[in-house]
């Protein structure tokens, strides 16, 4: 395993100098695999969001930031940044503009100056990835659904085939099957195309699910790093800070406060064996 | 809800977007809200929850039928400004709802336009700012807000003109847990003062709050009642893609097992009272 991502350090600041200035992020270490799914949680105004834009070459501070063997202190490197990372902001069906479909997943992969096979080929796999038929390509983005149009959204940044993805909450607003959906399609964008993923969420339970690493932020620091297993066992740490642990790991901490021999478990499946013994255990067997 | 008073009544209310005549977002839905009632609307993506929403205040008119609050059509354009002051509306994304370049204006902004004076704005600004926990905010341009801090200043804002009904589009999808329960929190107390709220939402321990559950499907209401009643039918409200809660999934995968396990274990409480159990 190599490192796609390494930071060092890091500082930032919004409006320095002035009344309004506001620290973002300080000190930052953070290291990430290449191939990694890493989940970056924390309470609002953490500092999450404006991390994963430094990482995007969209904020920069003080400190060392190397992306992808690029380090981002040169402002030509951050140029060269954009057709290696994707980056899946909040609602991205609000970036979807052209006339069809097609033509807006298109429209990176033009914009680089591919050969029209190379442009064809693409938008092909990016839509097929997000399981977007043919019969969708003349479409008008707009009369797509709403889980339509965030996958339509998320094929225009597959057609540039990057190495890293940014996703900021990626399902907020999706219903729960479209954001099982979604998952399972980043999910597989990992472990089957090694593609690293960074992703900023609430959902205790996805994180649980998903993620290798977890990093915890909290006032632009970092302020807990490790397995889920490992970082939702700290239940009072967490919820101190404002935030939930997934049901398996909230219930498995409070048994264990009641002096029950359970171990950590973040996902159902989990949950569903240790009770499963506490049971058989009771019943004598 | 001594009286029963009904403040928003639908009656066989359809609607369409521009363009797609053939495919109606909504399709005769018929329902009345009394004062002071709580109400949640569940359903899948593209099922007409947000439309349906829209409706309320008149920021949709519906195609046919009408939507009266108070009595009030709105389709009667010279009453449309009072519905809106008794109607409020919060959205999904802030973004499109904060228009001010300081917190501080944003929550003044409804007020001046109502003509409220100067004291009583500022009294009303400090006390609302305090409630929602954006005070220190105040002197921040919102674009500079992390996301769930936008959206507690837009609940705020509306609050502020004292709507009678306030009407949520899954307002809590990007708030962080606790900013969630801040909001939920504050959405009780609204609900025991009074107020009656229309939450839209995917989240069934938000949903199961209300008084009323209200299920569209395909722009059709598919099935309403009190939380429990709604909440027993699981097989449908998977069918239709809404999600079940976890205590009550784990209780599920349990019994597939042949485990004995009670049928009203949802949250850890419980299933911890029910496991040490001697």
């Amino acid at each position: 395993m190599s490192k796609i991502i390494e930071i060092e350090n890091l500082q930032l600041t919004y409006a320095p100098n002035t009344s309004l200035q506001r620290q973002a992020l300080q000190n930052i270490n953070l290291t990430v695999e290449s191939g990694e799914f890493r989940a970056i949680i924390g309470p609002q105004g953490s500092g999450k969001s404006t991390l994963l834009q430094v990482m995007a070459g969209l904020e920069v501070g003080l400190g060392k930031v190397i992306v992808d063997g690029l380090d981002l202190r040169q402002k030509k490197n951050r140029r060269m940044l954009w057709q290696r990372v994707g980056v899946i902001f909040q609602q991205p069906e609000r970036q979807l503009f052209e006339d069809s479909l097609y033509n807006d997943v298109a429209y990176g992969p033009k914009n680089i100056g591919l050969s029209s096979e190379e442009i064809e080929r693409r938008v092909k796999t990016a839509l097929k990835k997000v399981k977007l038929g043919e019969e969708y390509y003349p479409l008008s983005p707009f009369k797509l659904s709403g889980g339509q149009q965030r996958r339509a959204a998320i094929a225009g940044i597959l057609a540039m085939e990057p190495k890293i993805l940014l996703l900021d909450e990626p399902t907020a607003g999706l219903d729960p099957k479209g954001r099982q959906e979604i998952m399972n399609l980043f999910s597989e964008l990992c472990r089957k195309q090694g593609i690293t993923m960074i992703m900023v969420s609430h959902d205790m339970e996805e994180v649980a699910h998903r993620a290798d690493k977890v990093t915890v932020l909290q006032k632009g620091t970092v302020f807990l790093e490790g397995g889920p297993q490992e970082i939702f066992a700290q239940g009072n740490q967490l919820t101190e800070i404002g935030l939930a642990v997934p049901f398996a790991s909230e219930l498995a901490n409070a048994l264990r406060e009641r002096g029950k021999n359970v171990s950590n478990v973040t996902t159902l499946a989990d949950a569903e064996r240790e009770v499963g013994k506490m049971l058989r255990r009771r019943n004598g067997h | 809800m001594v009286h029963n008073r009904v403040i928003l009544n639908l009656q066989g209310v359809s609607f369409s977007y521009p363009d797609t005549q053939d495919k109606k977002a909504l399709d005769s839905i018929s329902l009345e809200i009394v004062a002071g009632e709580m109400v949640a609307l569940l359903g899948p993506n593209g099922s007409g929850k947000s439309t349906l929403a829209r409706l309320f205040n008149g920021l949709l008119i519906p195609t046919s039928g009408h939507v009266l609050v108070e009595g009030q059509s709105t389709q009667d354009e010279e009453v449309l400004w009072q519905i809106r002051q008794k109607v409020g509306m919060v959205f999904q994304n802030p973004d499109n709802q904060l228009v001010a370049a300081l917190v501080e204006e944003e929550l003044a902004f409804g007020m001046e336009n109502l003509g409220i004076s100067p004291g009583e704005m500022t009294e009303k600004i400090e006390q609302i700012s305090t409630q929602f926990g954006i005070h220190e905010l105040l002197q921040s341009p919102p674009h500079r807000l992390s996301g769930g801090q936008k959206q507690r200043v837009a609940i705020a804002s509306v609050l502020a003109v004292d709507p009678e009904v306030l009407v949520l589009d899954e307002p809590t999808s990007m708030l962080d847990p606790g900013g969630r329960q801040e909001i939920m929190r504050e959405l009780t107390r609204l609900k025991q003062v009074g107020k009656t709220i229309i939450l839209v939402t995917h989240d069934m321990s938000e949903a199961l709050m209300a008084d009323r559950i209200v299920i569209l499907e395909d722009g059709k209401i598919v099935l309403q009642g009190e939380p429990k009643q709604c909440f027993s039918q699981e097989d449908r409200l998977v069918k239709m893609g809404l999600e079940i809660p976890p205590g009550r999934r784990l209780a599920q995968r349990l019994k597939q097992k042949g485990f004995d396990i009670p049928n009203d274990l949802l949250c850890v409480k419980e299933w911890v009272e029910f496991l040490c159990l001697k």
